[in-house]
């Protein structure tokens, strides 16, 4: 599809060159990567990781799939099945979709708020490590008592030491902890960098949709994470030490679990969506060439989620028998928040309306996150109604209902991200054409997966089944039973695999390519597409100053503009007025627009950079094993605190410049 | 874009050949239906009239949805030549209206939900008979299900407790009183009534009438642990009648009049059966860790639901139930195949 768009052109080059940025000291080799402080280089390990951990959280989906795919399957046994969908869902949230967002906002949050790096360099070092021990601790478990089994949600009594006496729970309990320090870690760091170093001039309201929404899982997480974690030390003592929180013969009560953990587990959903959102809000806005829909409607809308998101926990739990005056108040509060998504998607429409769409690939996906999604929420609201959720509970309509959420949202999401920023990430671009075939290949493959889903869990077919009998099922629509759909969804899950082969393929021919990509190749509307590809590891040489929303793409229209001895005020481009009306209001002084030319060209040799430091993987490291040794013995929790100890006490006496 | 169309004719066209393919694979397979949309009680009724209703309003916001999106997406696609397209910025009367617009909506289908969910967790309704309902306690077991009748009770005078089958008559509402005493279960008979989960030490209570005499397929919903799939049930309703003699003759202990079926009633014994199994009329069997077996001989399956009531299939459960059932709590304790044909036998005279 080649559309050639009058493209506003790029600033004036300057008289004088640009010097190398070799002035730096460079870091390389694997070292340098044990030790990196730098955002970007957080940002690709947290990438490559999270990747690497859903390739494994993709596996075990297949083998799922080829063990549902006929009745009365022994592809694996009823105890590996449960080892593999407990797995498979606590890996795809814990380790892919979490730290795959948490990676774009190491990467792209400090380039779009015109930052030298996060706040705590080390701190998100630390963070990284211990996301990376915990998710290999938790795996770990397959070489010792097998695989956590308990489900991803870990219901008590199911978790307590009564009726799972190995080790596999503890496992899955120490390193969901352990993790919840690495979000901990990493949200704390993103709150304070997005709310204290934003460039000069960039308001809360002029901050990137992107950032907004990285602030609001921040504090989603800050909020939500707590009471997993007192979920989990309940947990702890019940199994370790004898206490009786869950187990109910002995007066614990079972319900306790479910409330904290989904007090928890109902805004970790929002945690997974909301990046993913916010990947789409920049995506579409910029191959629609045009601004936003209601940003200042979106931004509200997704503090409205935020807030409410801790007001509906309970409509997990429509089953459990809380009575009708609790269930009516979830299904209310549960109906509220389709009130804010639905402004999202209707504004996501108004800013595709009117403009001039490319379908390129990250568009594509974002496109498909946009009706993905709302399918994903219609189904939502049909949860909400509880008398319905009664037949739907725990069934297979569940199944295809967060499926489309997180696999039609936050996974369609994270791909267009991955295909809008590559460049950035890698100085790269990815192949366009494979990339299309990637989309459509996984969108139909999606569809054919999740699609059946619905029908068989409205035909009664419970959810963690290891096998079904070839007599059950009704066949009502196609005249297909449970054997028939299920056949359809696992064919469709290997046509997803397909497209992610090829997406694999064409990531690794794009890494062998020369280092071409363009500063801004999809005329981009943020700060971090006025950096080259990838940026320096200083970012920006001077903070830009930042006039309006959409500062790049206003800032590359300005200075023709005023050469052309234009009236900044009421700049045209296009026939069309550029800009918010902030940025009108102001006139820009000489200094400020020579400043900015030459913003990319101040000597790099006279930056502070953060020092590259081990204590962060020791600290890390030193947590892992504080851990572990409630499974191996206290003589390695001893060892591992001492480790602790020294690594902070390091942390706290290095130099930092 | 290379593949623009793969989702749309030539998915149909795989969905299509499948459909074909497996509907004549499958046709000789007498179904036992399991769904939802197939409602055989006034109760189970109200949530499918429910669901009708958000159903047909989620298509038709679906429609709008999707076709408006499919509709921008054609009209303002780029085309060669296109100017800089005017940089709208939002509207806030748009705004407010699609804000309302979904509120509206949602308003619409609140108000018969919280309906719904006060008639359906109420007490049942007085019924025209005038007949009390019928209290059946349900117990979930890791992984079986336990039934127990208050209301008839054994010459002891102890309530009559039955397994993985719940029989139930038809024209009275049936009030199931459901607890578990190990983890957490649900009980889902789709076409009876939706599912409540089974709590340690929390009753939950729902309630139906079925109408129809007949077999009705139930299952755990709740994950409880390894051979949570193979958690399955029966509810058999029968007409009032049936449904009195049944009671009464299940109250009264079942023997074993064949010498074989005499054989049997010891090696139940001998073999350790007794020790998890209660047998009514078998003194020494009054195991409770494993399924009431009073009136075995009268249930169509075995091992909660999962196998057809056979000699030949009950004979293969008790020589190695693990092969079936991975990692249940019924332990082989290596029958002699003479024993074998006895137990079977016997459990199957349990009438």
């Amino acid at each position: 599809m080649a559309v050639t768009l009058p493209r506003p052109q790029a600033p004036a080059a300057p008289a004088q060159a640009a010097p190398e940025y070799g002035t730096l000291p460079a870091y390389h080799g694997f070292v340098s990567w044990l030790t990196t402080v730098d955002h970007k280089r957080i940002g690709i390990l947290y990438g490559s990781t999270a990747f690497a951990f859903f390739l494994l959280g993709g596996l075990e989906a297949l083998m799922i799939r080829i063990q549902l795919a006929t009745p009365g399957s022994t592809f694996v046994s009823p105890d590996a099945f449960n080892q593999l969908f407990t797995m498979h869902g606590t890996t795809m949230i814990f380790l892919f979709v979490m730290p795959m967002s948490v990676a774009f906002f190491n990467y792209i949050v400090p380039l779009q708020i015109g930052a030298p790096d996060v706040a705590f360099p080390r701190l998100n070092a630390f963070s990284y490590w211990t996301f990376l021990f915990g998710g290999i601790f938790m795996n770990l478990s397959y070489f010792f008592d097998g695989m956590p089994d308990g489900g991803w949600f870990g219901y008590a009594p199911l978790t307590t030491i009564q009726f799972s006496p190995s080790h596999r729970i503890d496992f899955w309990m120490l390193s969901l902890q352990i993790l919840g320090v690495a979000s901990l870690a990493g949200a704390f760091n993103f709150l304070v960098t997005i709310i204290n170093m934003r460039a000069p001039g960039m308001s809360l309201m002029r901050m990137p949709v992107f950032t907004w929404n990285t602030l609001i899982t921040s504090f989603l997480l800050v909020f939500a994470f707590p009471a997993i974690t007192v979920a989990l030390i309940l947990l702890m003592f019940d199994r370790l030490y004898g206490t009786n929180f869950y187990y109910a013969p002995n007066g614990g009560d079972p319900l306790l679990w479910q409330h904290l953990f989904w007090i928890f587990g109902h805004p970790e959903v929002y945690i997974l969506i909301l990046p993913a959102m916010g990947m789409v809000s920049e995506i579409l806005p910029v191959f629609s060439k045009k601004p936003l829909f209601g940003y200042p409607f979106v931004v509200y809308a997704t503090v409205a989620i935020g807030f409410i998101g801790f007001g509906v926990w309970s409509h997990h739990m429509f089953t459990t028998g809380l009575g009708p005056i609790a269930n009516s108040f979830f299904a209310a509060s549960t109906m509220l928040i389709a009130v804010p998504t639905g402004v999202k998607i209707f504004n996501w429409m108004g800013t595709m309306y009117g403009g001039a769409i490319r379908f390129t690939t990250p568009m594509l996906f974002a496109i498909g996150f946009v009706s993905m999604f709302t399918i994903g929420g219609l189904t939502g609201v049909m949860h909400a109604i509880v008398p319905v959720d009664m037949q739907h509970q725990d069934s297979y309509f569940v199944v295809a209902h967060f499926h489309y959420v997180l696999f039609g949202g936050a996974f369609f999401g994270i791909m267009g991200g991955i295909y809008f920023w590559w460049s950035k990430f890698t100085g790269r671009m990815l192949d366009e054409k494979l990339g299309k075939w990637v989309f459509w290949l996984v969108f139909a493959g999606f569809n054919l997966t999740f699609g059946p889903m619905h029908f068989l869990g409205v035909d009664g077919m419970p959810r963690r089944v290891y096998t079904y009998g070839a007599n059950q099922g009704w066949s009502g629509w196609f005249g297909m039973d449970w054997l028939g759909w299920n056949m359809v969804v696992t064919i469709g899950a290997f046509i997803i695999m397909v497209g992610m082969l090829i997406f694999i393929y064409s990531a690794f021919k794009a890494l062998r390519g020369p280092k071409d990509a363009p500063t801004d190749p999809w005329d981009g509307a943020t700060l971090e597409w006025s950096l080259p590809s990838p940026p320096p590891v200083y970012n920006f040489a001077v903070a830009p100053v930042v006039r309006s929303r959409d500062a790049f793409w206003a800032w590359k229209r300005r200075p023709q503009a005023v050469e052309a001895g234009e009236n900044v005020a009421t700049l045209q481009v296009g026939g069309h007025t550029v800009g918010h009306a902030e940025f009108e209001e102001e006139h820009p002084s000489e200094e400020y627009l020579a400043q900015e030319r030459n913003a990319y060209y101040a000597d790099p040799a006279t930056f502070h950079i953060p020092n590259p430091s081990f204590f962060p993987i020791i600290a890390a490291f030193g947590l892992t094993c504080l851990a572990a040794g409630m499974i191996f013995g206290y003589a390695l929790s001893i060892a591992g605190f001492l480790y602790l100890i020294v690594a902070i006490g390091g942390w706290a006496m290095e130099p930092t410049s | 874009m290379p593949f623009p169309r793969a989702s749309g004719p030539g998915r149909k066209l795989i969905l299509l050949s499948l459909g074909v393919a497996l509907t004549a694979l499958l046709s000789g397979c007498a179904n036992v239906p399991h769904t939802t949309v197939l409602p055989k009680t006034e109760a189970a009724q109200k949530i499918q009239d429910l669901y009708v209703l958000i159903f047909w309003l989620a298509v038709a916001v679906f429609i709008l949805t999707q076709g408006g999106l499919l509709w921008v997406l054609w009209r303002f696609r780029a085309r060669p030549g296109h100017e800089l397209p005017e940089q709208t910025h939002g509207n806030t009367t748009l705004e407010i209206r699609w804000t309302i617009a979904p509120a509206v909506i949602l308003v619409i289908m609140a108000v018969p939900t919280i309906r719904t969910i006060f008639e359906l967790e109420s007490a049942p309704p007085a019924q025209a008979s005038g007949l009390p309902p019928l209290v059946v306690e349900v117990v979930g077991k890791q992984w079986w299900w336990e039934f127990r009748y208050p209301e008839i009770r054994k010459p002891n005078g102890e309530p009559l407790v039955t397994a993985n089958e719940m029989v139930i008559p038809t024209g009275r509402t049936v009030y199931l009183h459901i607890i578990s005493d190990n983890v957490i279960h649900s009980f889902w008979v789709q076409q009876l009534m939706g599912k409540i989960d089974a709590m340690p030490n929390h009753e939950n209570k729902i309630w139906f009438t079925a109408e129809d005499p007949g077999q009705y397929f139930g299952q755990c919903a709740e994950y409880c642990g390894i051979q949570h799939a193979q958690m399955r049930m029966n509810v058999i309703a029968m007409a009032p009648a049936d449904y009195e003699a049944w009671a009464q003759r299940s109250a009264q202990p079942a023997e074993p009049v064949t010498d074989i079926a005499k054989a049997g009633a010891e090696a139940f014994v001998t073999n350790g059966c007794a020790g998890c199994h209660t047998v009514d009329g078998n003194p020494t069997a009054i195991g409770v860790i494993g399924p009431n077996l009073s009136h075995f001989g009268s249930r169509t399956t075995l091992a909660a639901g999962i196998l057809q009531n056979t000699p030949e299939n009950l004979a293969a459960w008790i020589q190695d139930p693990q092969a079936i059932k991975p990692g249940n709590f019924m332990t082989n304790q290596h029958v002699k195949p003479t024993d074998v044909d006895a137990l079977v036998a016997y459990l199957h005279s349990l009438k």
